[in-house]
């Protein structure tokens, strides 16, 4: 049998065809971005239900008309200023931290000190309840509420002082026309979340030396950390967001 | 001076093409309106891409639909009813566990009017899909 040497392939048309393979990929997919403002949307109303009375002073209003003009607490404000006036009514008479002290204004929100020797008492108080309670469905009740004073004590703490906390009910509420363009609408709800984040980011660096969403990354990577977990709800408490929306069928009004 | 040997060349290409196989996603769907999204600086970014679905709301391309912003579904041109059912089934969609984590991302036209996305953001609560993205591009915060 005779032997032959086998003649060598010619490659050089095989970066041709990668080539193409390339193009035709770059053509065909993009590079999404799947990022924007997150938000939570209300569950559906059921019956009609009483909405408990708010003080006028604990909502932070917003009003943006067809022609995307803002009203915010009967002022007509420009889009730039809005950011300072939500935080200004986030930080209230101050928050016992950062911004110590501030005077009240019948306007804004009151802040109130939550002392520790009154959250230890809470948490003693229903440490005994948890033991002494009679089923399991009262335990777990008491069990929750038990948790909620632990986290404050542990905000307290973390924080390193006692600090002044928003009214349960301090809220900033936002209504639009239905011929606000989205635009403005999406300006003023990233605004609203930049007053928030701006205080926790503000915070979370003094305290702890990294920024609030720095925080949230890291505890996504790593879930497990409880202590990165605990630092984050401290951050909440003293600034919690709670931006809501009207109904539609009111904002017709 | 011998030529240059190219046999390394394939090579080199086959890894641009891997990087982008990965760096990228395909276009699942047609586009039929066209999206200018607004831009904004408190973005968060959804990691589990699976878990999202898309509404986009823009001007069709397509100009039998006239010439306002419309709702496309998946490939088609949809009317706001259709959102329940449309939700219904992507739920469907994604495995049991994390059904109710899924995202909707609403991708809007930012001259769009908010009748319009007022009306999806009621469908999408009465249809129990209550986690909302407004998809925007990404811009520095204003002083």
């Amino acid at each position: 049998m005779a032997r032959r040497t086998l003649p060598e392939i010619n490659a050089g048309s095989m970066a041709d065809i990668a080539f193409l393979l390339l193009i035709f990929w770059l053509v065909t997919t993009t590079i999404d971005s799947d990022e924007g403002i997150k938000r939570q949307l209300p569950p559906p109303i059921t019956d009609e239900i009483d909405p408990p009375p708010v003080r006028e002073r604990n909502v932070f209003v917003v009003l943006v008309n067809a022609n995307d003009d803002l009203l915010v607490e009967g002022d007509e404000l420009k889009i730039g200023r809005l950011k300072q006036k939500a935080k200004d009514f986030l930080i209230a008479n101050g928050d016992g931290l950062l911004y110590g002290d501030r005077p009240q204004d019948p306007d804004l929100p009151v802040r109130e000190r939550i002392s520790k020797s009154f959250v230890k008492q809470k948490v003693a108080e229903y440490t005994a309840y948890v033991t002494g309670a009679e089923d399991e469905t009262e335990k777990d009740n008491f069990q929750k509420v038990l948790d909620n004073w632990r986290k404050k004590l542990k905000s307290i703490e973390l924080l390193g002082g006692e600090f002044k906390m928003l009214p349960g009910s301090a809220i900033i509420s936002m209504r639009n026309d239905n011929n606000t363009t989205y635009d403005a609408y999406l300006q003023v709800q990233n605004e609203l979340e930049a007053a928030v984040n701006e205080l926790r980011d503000e915070l979370a660096v003094a305290k702890f030396g990294n920024t609030y969403k720095q925080l949230e990354d890291e505890y996504e990577l790593n879930s497990e950390n409880e202590e990165l977990l605990d630092r984050i709800y401290a951050i909440r408490l003293v600034y919690p967001q709670r931006i809501s929306e009207a109904e539609p069928s009111a904002a017709a009004n | 001076m011998g030529a240059i040997s190219t046999a390394s060349l394939p090579d080199i290409v086959f890894m641009l093409l891997f990087f982008f196989m990965v760096a990228t996603v395909l276009r699942t769907e047609e586009e039929q309106v066209k999206v200018i999204r607004p831009e904004a600086s408190e973005l968060y970014k959804i990691e589990k891409k699976h878990l999202i679905r898309y509404i986009n709301v823009g001007y069709p391309q397509d100009k039998r639909y006239g010439n306002e912003p419309v709702i496309q579904l998946n490939d088609a041109i949809a009317s706001v009813e259709a959102i329940q059912g449309w939700v219904d089934k992507q739920r469907e969609t994604i495995d049991e566990r994390e059904r109710s984590k899924m995202w909707v991302s609403l991708k809007v036209h930012k001259e769009a009017k908010m009748g319009i996305v007022t009306d999806i953001k009621q469908e999408l609560r009465q249809a129990s899909a209550l986690k909302v993205l407004y998809s925007a591009g990404q811009r520095d915060r204003t002083e």
